[in-house]
């Protein structure tokens, strides 16, 4: 695995746990499993995808991952930190960006990532949050209220709120859907560079299977709650006799019972 | 208290701060209403004094109850609108996904209600008192107790119906306005409790408010205030806080364990 490669390049990561560590993880809504027993782990400097059709538990396993979905069963660590039994520690390591949560509208961009820098205790707030509005472009749009910017802008806004805390553990959900070729493109480099200079670790799920390719290091197939398929998405394909990692998506997706989980 | 809890506390006061700074529609009700109240039962009561042949003075009574209600009302209010933010603009999964605690999530709110209750008991204030000729000096000190009270039982209120609402979803936003309107009348704001039919007085006892204007009317008409009511009083006004603290804890819990933080809007998973 690429993850575990990395690590042993590192000696002086070597002793440090995973980023994130996700143990025979289970959840149940009466009788339907929406995630069945899913373990694997995120390293750093790592860009991990969570690839599967729509309803496969991708979006499940990322809410328990961030604490506002109980599992029925298993462990979430993030920095070696229980999730369950010592929440607020192990979230300050963490934070997201999704399509489906975008931030408060009828907050100014400014304000909202001042609002969420102290939630997430960030110090030196002001600059942190001058920095984050440079990078992603959004310093003209300091005191536009996030309601109005277009889907492209929020989802900028949205990425500079999951940065605030520098976190060693980013979940982008989605993150380039409303984005056109050229910003999505800017916003890959950009998700890069930040694991691959902050030692952090991307959990990342995309149905653009050209940019998980092109972005991540390990991919994880997960249907009908469970990881059907691992490893280096530009060998997969191959392995599993397709030509693509688009055809091995849907081979998978069509048939996902005709594949033994991993 | 530790600088990270009144910082993330911190935060929901100043989400509060900056939508009250940009829109007239919050900023505006936090002292209309409360000031139409007081002109309107104002006015009654100066009418009520002219023609009673009692020699009762319906301002110390009458307004002087509306003036105490209203800072009941707002005080939930200030509480259940800081967190229907969050429900009106599909907040939770950001909000409860970030290392925010239930205990900071709560302080904001009560915070916030503070200051908002604050400006609107202000208002109340300053027009009962120059136009009316209301004098809270005739409560004495027992004003502090009286308000304190009324402050307590307010945010366990509103905590409780924070919990009903993430309980049952956004529209059961339309359980929690009209809650003081419900307590109001077996509360005695306006009529001694031993008015009320006896299975209303029992309802009346373990309302904290109704030991406030039972002492308050006392006061007015110079009978002997009952302490140990108020004492009671503020003791059922703290265990409705811890209750409703450990209510809206519970709801959360299970909203965790359904998955309603995440898909709020779905309104039921359970």
């Amino acid at each position: 695995m690429p993850g575990v490669r990395r690590l042993r390049d590192m000696p002086e990561t070597v002793a440090r746990p995973p980023v994130l560590s996700v143990t025979r993880l289970r959840k149940q809504y009466g009788d339907i499993v929406a995630v069945d027993g899913v373990s694997f782990d995120v390293g750093r400097n790592e860009i991990v995808g969570l690839l599967g059709p729509n309803g496969a538990g991708k979006t499940t396993v990322i809410n328990m991952i961030l604490g506002v979905l109980e599992p029925s069963s298993g462990s979430i660590a993030i920095e070696g930190i229980d999730v369950r039994s010592r929440r607020t520690e192990a979230l300050a390591h963490t934070n997201f960006a999704a399509v489906y949560a975008p931030l408060p509208g009828n907050l100014t961009v400014a304000q909202n990532l001042r609002i969420f820098g102290l939630l997430y205790d960030v110090k030196d707030l002001s600059a942190r949050a001058d920095r984050l509005m440079d990078q992603f472009e959004l310093r003209r749009f300091k005191d536009v209220r996030c309601g109005v910017l277009s889907s492209g802008e929020q989802t900028r806004v949205g990425l500079a709120k999951a940065l605030l805390n520098a976190p060693t553990l980013l979940l982008l959900d989605e993150p380039t859907a409303s984005l056109d070729p050229s910003a999505a493109r800017d916003v890959r480099e950009r998700i890069r560079q930040h694991a691959a200079e902050d030692a952090v670790g991307i959990l990342w799920t995309s149905h653009n299977m050209y940019e998980v390719e092109e972005v991540c290091d390990r991919v994880l197939f997960l249907a009908h709650g469970k990881i059907l398929l691992e490893g280096d998405p530009k060998r997969l394909p191959a392995e599993h006799g397709q030509k693509t990692l688009e055809d091995l998506f849907v081979a998978v997706a069509r048939e996902p019972l005709a594949i033994e989980p991993r | 208290m530790t600088t990270t809890f009144v910082r993330r506390s911190g935060a929901i006061v100043l989400r509060q701060a900056y939508l009250m700074r940009g829109s007239v529609a919050r900023l505006v009700p936090l002292f209309a209403w409360v000031a139409v109240d007081m002109v309107l039962w104002g006015f009654i009561t100066r009418y009520l004094n002219d023609v009673s042949k009692a020699g009762l003075n319906f301002v110390a009574t009458l307004l002087g109850a509306v003036l105490l209600w209203d800072f009941f009302s707002r005080v939930m209010q200030g509480v259940t609108t800081a967190f229907l933010e969050d429900v009106w603009s599909r907040n939770f999964l950001n909000l409860f996904a970030t290392p925010l605690s239930i205990g900071e999530y709560l302080s904001g709110l009560i915070a916030s209600s503070i200051a908002t209750s604050s400006i609107g008991l202000a208002v109340m204030l300053v027009l009962a008192t120059t136009i009316f000729g209301l004098s809270f000096f005739s409560y004495g000190i027992l004003l502090v107790p009286f308000l304190a009270l009324l402050f307590l039982f307010g945010i366990a209120l509103g905590i409780a119906a924070c919990a009903i609402v993430l309980w049952l979803g956004p529209a059961s936003e339309w359980f929690v306005w009209p809650i003081p309107a419900v307590v109001a009348p077996f509360a005695g704001v306006f009529y001694p409790v031993s008015t009320l039919p006896p299975w209303m007085q029992i309802v009346a006892r373990l309302l904290p408010p109704s030991a406030v204007f039972e002492d308050m009317r006392a006061i007015v008409l110079g009978r002997a205030v009952s302490i140990l009511e108020l004492c009671r009083g503020g003791g059922l006004a703290i265990a409705y806080l811890a209750l409703a603290c450990w209510f809206f804890t519970r709801v959360h819990r299970r909203a965790v364990r359904v998955g309603l933080i995440a898909r709020y809007s779905a309104e039921n998973l359970g």
